[in-house]
């Protein structure tokens, strides 16, 4: 119960200072769409290639990868804000008083979250008033967007997660850079978001699909597809929460591992 | 240990032979940080560790706060053990980082409802709360701006408000007054003196500055090397040194043909000799002990300087050496320190490692290690 007071209240607080840098948040909007036009108009004919097994255009085969990449790259950021704190003596209050450690950690991600899915939705609106289609029926589009969105939940609470108990070991902004550019981006390539696997050599098909990026977007899109197979979205998710788990738990214990060493 | 119950009434932080090494990193050697430093706390009263900068205070401090563990020893904070319940310690106390523990981009009523909230205040109490303290401690006018705005002393003020919006019954202050000017001092002083009367809990506070611990602490534990050299009430401390300390300024001598010498010199020309016989003269008046003269600064130390500062006065006169000022003073904190551990407080904190860079050595060591 506390915990969760405790993660309302932290949230809130992450929010509101969010909101006091309106430069974040028209960047945070501007990037997604960047990603979109760029990629949609530089790979706009792959979808020609023989054996592209998207059924659409590419606008509609990249949407979910794009909404993916801003939610991951996002979340890769989320241990700034525990660098910030400890830079600071604001974590070291936080510890010494009986807030709660996973709520520490979860208010970040449930922040991430919030970022992510208001970033998914301008995405969908881009691409859908560029013409992209999703689903078949209006009710089918609901329910397929409100996968794509848990996918999204899920894969911030992964990378908000791992991005938290890497800024807690190290306390240091540069580790953040590290995660970005040797994790979270060969990550991107390696997986279908903007590429069909099955064009690619067969190591990266077989990377991909051990790739937690890539079950979000495989979630995503064939949660968006016109006849999906929800076995499909359902076991990636699935995959993601489990990992989302153990990784948000690791993060929690990296509180305890600092005071050890402190 | 006495058990928790009566051990918390009398004894609010009893520390027992702590000891921390700091892995040192790098082929470089381990850091000592404590090596058997032991105090106790009596409740209801504000309690000084003074030492130079990487004389173990901080580490001191982050230990009895649970955010960090020592290698060896026991502390208790409230009676509760600090290892073994962290927790319940952690509903016990107030922490005052030596680095800005509010949130510059959240307002100062913000950042005050959000920490009692945590502590487990009901959202309207937290709110009561914060408006009472910002007024009290004048800072209604600031108190819906952004922190990032307020001036240092401020921003300091609010630092400490935040350990007390949840009443703690042990606070603990961890160089409150570090990098502010001494006017911004003097009002942090009045405010720590007013707060722990008002609120009658027990306050540890560390230091380096020596007049802030006889200031504020009943107790004082002059801590050097990661040890407590010597405890007590600052006034018992200083009686110890026995006596008054006399300084007297010699006025400037005629100057002889337009040459003046080099400043601070007695008298250019007639140098040593008029020095002896002006310490000498000092040194005959009795009670007198003690005389050194550097420059034209002649100090001397008497078992009562009231007494005797005339016969001073009068044996310079008959050497026919003109006087500009005289003083007496109690012994202070700095000679204890200097009696102590053989070194002076200025050459102890320039001694510190790294201590060029200035206030923060300490919390260095301890954000290396963490």
């Amino acid at each position: 119960m506390t915990a969760v007071v405790h993660t309302g209240l932290l949230t809130a607080r992450a929010l509101r200072q969010g909101a006091r840098i309106p430069v974040f948040l028209v960047m945070n909007l501007v990037q997604p769409m960047i990603w979109l036009l760029l990629f949609g108009q530089l790979f706009r004919s792959v979808v020609e290639i023989p054996g592209f097994s998207a059924a659409g255009s590419y606008l509609e085969f990249i949407t979910p990868g794009v909404v993916m990449m801003t939610a991951m790259f996002g979340a890769a950021w989320a241990g700034t804000a525990f660098v910030q704190d400890m830079d600071r003596g604001v974590m070291d209050r936080f510890l010494t008083s009986p807030t709660s450690r996973g709520a520490l950690v979860a208010s970040t991600m449930v922040y991430q979250a919030v970022v992510a899915v208001g970033q998914a939705l301008v995405v969908l609106a881009v691409a859908w008033l560029c013409g992209a289609r999703f689903g078949s029926t209006p009710a089918e589009t609901a329910l397929g967007v409100l996968a794509l969105l848990l996918a999204v939940v899920l894969l911030t609470a992964l990378f908000s997660a791992l991005s938290n108990a890497t800024a807690l070991l190290t306390g240091q902004q540069e580790a953040l850079i590290g995660i970005s550019q040797l994790v979270t981006l060969p990550l991107m390539f390696l997986s279908s978001a903007v590429m069909d696997t099955r064009l690619s050599a067969d190591w990266v098909a077989d990377v991909a699909r051990y790739n937690p990026f890539d079950w979000a977007v495989v979630a995503g899109r064939e949660a968006l597809a016109a006849s999906p197979d929800w076995g499909v979205v359902w076991g990636r998710l699935g995959l993601l929460a489990l990992a989302a788990l153990v990784v948000g738990r690791l993060a929690t214990l990296a509180f305890r591992t600092r005071q050890r060493s402190a | 240990m006495p058990s928790t119950r009566t051990s918390a009434q009398e004894t609010a932080i009893a520390a027992v032979d702590l000891r921390k090494t700091y892995p040192g990193g790098r082929g470089r050697p381990p850091v000592p940080a404590l090596d058997g430093l032991s105090f106790a706390v009596p409740a209801g009263t504000v309690f000084a560790l003074l030492g130079p900068n990487g004389a173990g205070k901080s580490t001191t401090a982050r230990i009895l706060t649970t955010l960090s563990r020592a290698d060896a020893g026991t502390a208790h904070v409230a009676g509760i053990d600090v290892a073994r319940d962290p927790e319940r310690v952690r509903r016990t106390i107030g922490y005052v980082a030596q680095k800005p523990v509010t949130d510059p981009l959240d307002t100062g009523r913000e950042n005050l409802v959000l920490a009692g909230r945590l502590q487990g205040l009901g959202a309207r109490t937290a709110r009561t709360r914060a408006a009472e303290l910002l007024d009290r401690f004048a800072l209604a006018d600031a108190a819906d701006r952004l922190v990032r705005t307020y001036s240092g002393g401020m921003a300091r003020k609010l630092d400490v408000v935040m350990g007390i919006v949840h009443s703690p019954r042990v606070l603990f202050l961890d160089e409150p007054t570090t990098g502010l000017d001494p006017e911004a001092r003097a009002g942090m002083w009045a405010e720590i003196e007013r707060m722990t009367a008002v609120e009658s809990m027990t306050v540890l506070l560390t230091t380096h500055y020596l007049d802030e611990a006889d200031r504020l602490a009943a107790n004082v534990a002059i801590v050097d090397r990661g040890r407590v050299v010597v405890a007590g009430t600052p006034d018992a401390l200083k009686d110890e040194l026995r006596g008054d300390g006399i300084v007297v300024e010699l006025a400037a001598p005629a100057p002889a043909a337009g040459s003046a010498g080099p400043p601070g010199e007695l008298v250019p020309d007639a140098g040593p000799a008029l020095a002896d016989r002006v310490t000498d003269a000092v040194r005959a008046c009795s009670g007198v002990r003690e005389v050194h003269l550097r420059g034209r600064t002649l100090r001397a130390r008497a078992e009562s300087g009231a007494a005797a500062l005339p016969a001073v006065l009068a044996a310079l006169d008959a050497a026919g050496v003109p006087v500009a000022s005289a003083t007496l003073a109690r012994p202070s904190l700095d000679d204890v320190y200097l009696r102590r551990t053989g070194r002076t407080f200025a050459a102890a904190q320039s001694d510190a490692p790294g201590s060029s860079a200035g206030d923060d050595t300490e919390a260095t060591a301890a954000g290396v290690a963490a």
